[in-house]
């Protein structure tokens, strides 16, 4: 009886088909995502069934902790640079120019506006170290909150001669009501009245006018 | 390499005399690439964010407008909230601004934010009772919510219950200052209730 031969294969499995499909997802990760934000402090947002976008730019951003603190950021580097210039000159802060820029590079700030100059010549792990991250005061006697605004919005106003800025404020689910309320009273005060509230998207419920108003909107097939 | 070369058909039959330099296979061994392909991919997805936060209006009326504003605002289409602590809620019917109002044992009630039997239901409840009325030029009224948040309560509670409005379509709400007439009826009922 003749022998069968089997004819040998390679072990070897061809893996530029795999290659394609790992660089075809990283193209659309790199596409579709953007990079994380740096955050000061986590913050888990509550949900609701808006669906409206936060935007990409003129944004004044207020994040606030469980805990209470908060931390202000604003985009755009020229912004920021004005924004740190005036406050310089203002309170008399002798901040030199390498502090200057750390702001502007940087991320969210939260102290006090005396302990500024400390604070910017930090990096972030010191900063947490420090304890100088007790937020900005919110209270109604010194308003530091309010200058903030204030001088944000003046540093936005001369960059763009459109005012578009929006006032964000982005709270943990733990925030106790009284900040919140605190927060909001200084902007009623500065007469800033559209406020946006960052929030996770959440479906919405069933059966509800929200729900029967989407049926309406859609297209009838 | 882990490549095997097998296009060739071997080179065990000398077949030819002359110098026969060495076939190498034309396979390049893909399996680094692929290596580094998911690395970058893990990378991306773990320091990047593909769902932008969204975000919610919230407009705040004037001060002084306020107090007209809820001045106008009728007993029959009013639907007090108040926000307690340990996302408690509790709502009136009507502003509570006549004493009477509150001999009603029934008047403060207790409820959460569950979706069925909540806040919602009541918030439902009110609407339809209030689409009821007519005001004085014969149209439909509009219910108005009155929406209090006591110190305890804490901003999910306050999302929570702007998302209500939201989903239930109501057009006509405020947030007004606590009354310590309202802090002492949410303490009575906690009281009531043993859950303190």
């Amino acid at each position: 009886m003749p022998k069968v031969k089997m004819p040998r294969k390679s072990t070897a499995i061809d893996m530029t088909a795999m290659c394609d499909v790992a660089f075809l997802l990283l193209t659309f990760f790199m596409l579709a995502t953007k990079f994380k934000p740096d955050e000061p402090v986590t913050v888990i947002t509550p949900s609701s069934i808006n669906t409206q976008l936060l935007p990409d730019s003129d944004v004044m951003l207020f994040t606030v902790d469980k805990d209470g603190r908060v931390f202000f950021s604003m985009d755009g580097q020229p912004k920021r640079r004005k924004l740190i210039e005036d406050l310089n000159t203002q309170y008399h802060l002798g901040l030199d120019d390498k502090e200057m820029n750390n702001f502007a590079v940087g991320g969210s700030v939260g102290t006090d506006i005396k302990n500024l100059k400390a604070y910017l010549g930090m990096n972030a792990d010191q900063r947490k170290a420090s304890g100088l991250e007790k937020g900005i005061p919110t209270d109604s006697v010194n308003g530091e909150l309010g200058q903030w605004i204030e001088y944000g919005t003046t540093a936005q106003a001369g960059s763009s001669g459109l005012n578009k800025l929006s006032y964000c404020i982005k709270a943990d689910n733990q925030t106790p009501y009284p900040v919140i309320k605190d927060i909001l009273d200084t902007f009623k005060k500065k007469h800033i009245q559209k406020l946006n509230l960052v929030t996770n998207l959440e479906a919405i419920p069933p059966g509800t006018a929200a729900a029967l108003a989407q049926e309406e909107t859609k297209p009838a097939k | 390499m882990a490549e095997m070369d097998t296009s060739s058909s071997g080179g065990k039959g000398k077949k030819h005399g002359g110098t026969k330099s060495k076939k190498h296979s034309t396979r390049v061994d893909m399996t680094p690439m692929v290596d580094l392909g998911f690395l970058l991919i893990t990378f991306f997805m773990l320091t990047t964010t593909m769902s932008k936060p969204k975000t919610m209006d919230l407009i705040m009326p004037k001060d002084t407008k306020n107090e007209e504003e809820q001045n106008k605002v009728k007993e029959s289409t009013a639907l007090t909230i108040l926000l307690g602590g340990k996302d408690r809620v509790y709502y009136y019917e009507g502003l509570a601004q006549d004493p009477n109002a509150a001999a009603n044992p029934d008047f403060f009630k207790a409820t959460t934010f569950a979706a069925k039997g909540g806040i919602r239901d009541e918030i439902i409840k009110k609407k339809e009772e209030v689409a009821k009325l007519r005001n004085a030029k014969g149209e439909p009224e509009d219910v108005v919510v009155i929406i209090k948040a006591s110190d305890e309560s804490t901003y999910k509670n306050f999302v929570g219950i702007l998302d209500e409005m939201a989903i239930n379509r109501i057009s006509r709400y405020a947030t007004v200052d606590i009354t310590d007439q309202d802090k002492t009826w949410i303490k009575q009922t906690e009281n009531a209730n043993g859950n303190k």
